[in-house]
């Protein structure tokens, strides 16, 4: 055992480490929110009659909590710690990187409190107002900074295929958030956006998909693209497929946003633009869900007796299932049926409790023991509860959506033959009750999961120590 | 449509960027070892 040498580098490792716990802490308070808005639309008496409690401002602070602070600090920290390991230097500019760990905690803070006192543009998942938005921005340039100013000074000539996924996410998201954010303050707190109209609905749009396409699906392929090998032992199944469904991935993604907006005002030949690359998308999205399935090849034993793996490929199922049923839903006539239902809620969270979430949980799971010393977390059979509680969570939520969605379709188009409705609306949220009910057991399964996560991350962490990570210096020889 | 009038010709321009960086990436030897590119992350840390 050498004695550390004291002048040698050693990686940025605090704000990794900062990161990764707060995400699982937010991830427990988003996952809350979002328990207690399942609840209140199946029993709306839990609105209480508190303004601050009402499901209207809680449902922006849960897809803001989830999104932002859960899924956010953890691609910051995998980003940070992917970037070090894979290009072997420490991080450029770790000040700068300290910057961007509390601010984008003042972030989160600033929307648990503005959301729930009712502030909002009313743009879906960016509803924070204009001061915060300016705040997000100038975090998000240095966390610019300091990601590709690492890359900058990378000791490895190669740029790990990790690395132009957490980059395109990281350049995407700022394009996507100065755009769609443009704003004129008329007060403090309100601002009327720079865009009107059915403009505002594409741009809105555009944002919108592109943030599932950028921060929630590139930045984590990044994740996915170095965790997988890492816990597999293996390495990427073809990396030049990697190479090509990345480039294919971050161009037919910026043109699918109109699939949020068939048969309304938005011109047709947008929308067909919409439907036609979202359908296209299906291909570069399955190449990256088949690279890594098949990283485990020559592995697939390990998923016997490994519960992270399991995370990991079961993850890549829930991808492989999204990225397929939403080309299905972005076809017109389906679109027609599934628009405005429990169905497009039930997509949004396979892919986020199933995908976001699983990778997000078995990357940390890899990560946290790590960054303290350890090469296991404290319990493997917590984890292997974990992950028993979110699958079965899951699968509750999202049948429960499909039925409620499909049957919510197809009563709202009933017709009889004289040609009126069949159903009046308020029938349809009557029928709806019992999915609702069943939707908040998943959702409660799956909080559960995520507080067994906490009390294992809070064990592993006092019963580990951080100390520094030396940098591998390439060896001197001697005369 | 008149929004294609923009949105066109920017169009175009991002694919030249895009290029270009397609073109760093090729001639600065990123795609030389691909294979060996991925078991590298294996021996490291």
């Amino acid at each position: 055992m050498h004695a550390p040498n004291p002048s040698a580098p050693v990686y940025s490792d605090t704000v990794v480490r900062q990161f990764a716990l707060m995400s699982v802490v937010w991830g427990v308070v988003g996952m809350l929110v979002g328990v207690v808005i399942a609840s209140q639309l199946a029993w709306p008496d839990l609105n209480l009659g508190i303004p601050w409690l009402s499901y209207g401002r809680l449902r922006p602070l849960h897809t803001n909590a989830v999104i932002f602070a859960f899924g956010g600090c953890a691609l910051m920290a995998t980003s940070l710690h992917v970037v070090q390991r894979t290009c072997q230097v420490r991080l450029f500019a770790p000040g700068l990187a300290s910057f961007v760990f509390w601010g984008w905690q003042a972030v989160i803070v600033a929307a648990a409190i503005s959301l729930p006192m009712g502030y909002t543009s009313g743009k879906e998942y960016a509803e924070l107002e204009w001061p915060i938005d300016i705040l997000i921005a100038l975090v998000w340039v240095a966390y610019a900074i300091v990601f590709f100013g690492t890359i900058g000074i990378r000791k490895v000539r190669h740029i790990y295929v990790a690395n132009w996924f957490y980059g395109a996410f990281i350049i995407a998201v700022a394009l996507l958030h100065i755009v769609n954010s443009a704003a004129i303050p008329a007060g403090a707190m309100k601002s009327y956006s720079a865009y009107a109209g059915v403009q505002d609905a594409m741009v809105q749009w555009w944002y919108g998909h592109n943030a599932v396409g950028f921060f929630l699906t590139a930045g984590f392929l990044g994740m996915m693209y170095y965790y997988v090998p890492k816990q597999a032992g293996r390495p990427v199944y073809s990396y030049r497929l990697s190479i090509v469904h990345f480039w294919a991935l971050i161009f037919t993604y910026m043109w699918a946003g109109p699939h949020h907006l068939h048969y309304t005002a938005l011109p047709d030949w947008t929308q067909s633009i919409g439907m036609v690359f979202s359908l296209i998308l299906l291909a570069p999205s399955w190449g990256g869900m088949i690279n890594g399935v098949m990283t485990l090849s020559g592995a697939w034993h390990k998923l016997r007796t490994d519960p992270i793996l399991r995370f990991l490929i079961v993850s890549l199922s829930f991808y492989g299932m999204s990225t397929f049923e939403g080309p299905m839903m972005s076809i017109k006539t389906v679109n027609a049926l599934s628009h405005y239902t429990d169905w497009t809620v039930g997509h949004v969270h396979s892919g986020a409790l199933g995908w976001v979430g699983l990778i997000s949980m078995g990357s940390l799971y890899y990560l946290i023991p790590r960054m303290y010393g350890r090469t296991e977390m404290f319990s493997v059979k917590a984890i292997e509860l974990h992950f028993w509680m979110s699958t079965i969570g899951i699968v509750l939520y999202i049948a429960a959506m499909w039925i409620a969605g499909v049957m919510q379709g197809l009563m709202w188009r009933a017709v009889n033959t004289d040609g009126t409705l069949t159903y009046t609306f308020v029938e349809s949220v009557k029928a709806t009750y019992p999915y609702y009910v069943v939707r908040v057991m998943g959702g409660v399964l799956y909080l559960g999961g995520m507080l067994v996560m906490a009390w294992n991350v809070w064990m592993t962490v006092i019963s580990g120590f951080s100390r520094p990570s030396p940098v591998p210096q390439p060896a001197i020889a001697h005369a | 449509m008149d929004i294609l009038f923009l949105l066109i010709p920017f169009s175009v321009v991002l694919v030249l960027f895009i290029l270009a960086g397609l073109w760093w990436a090729v001639d600065r030897g990123q795609f030389d070892d691909v294979e060996g590119e991925g078991e590298r992350i294996l021996r490291n840390d």
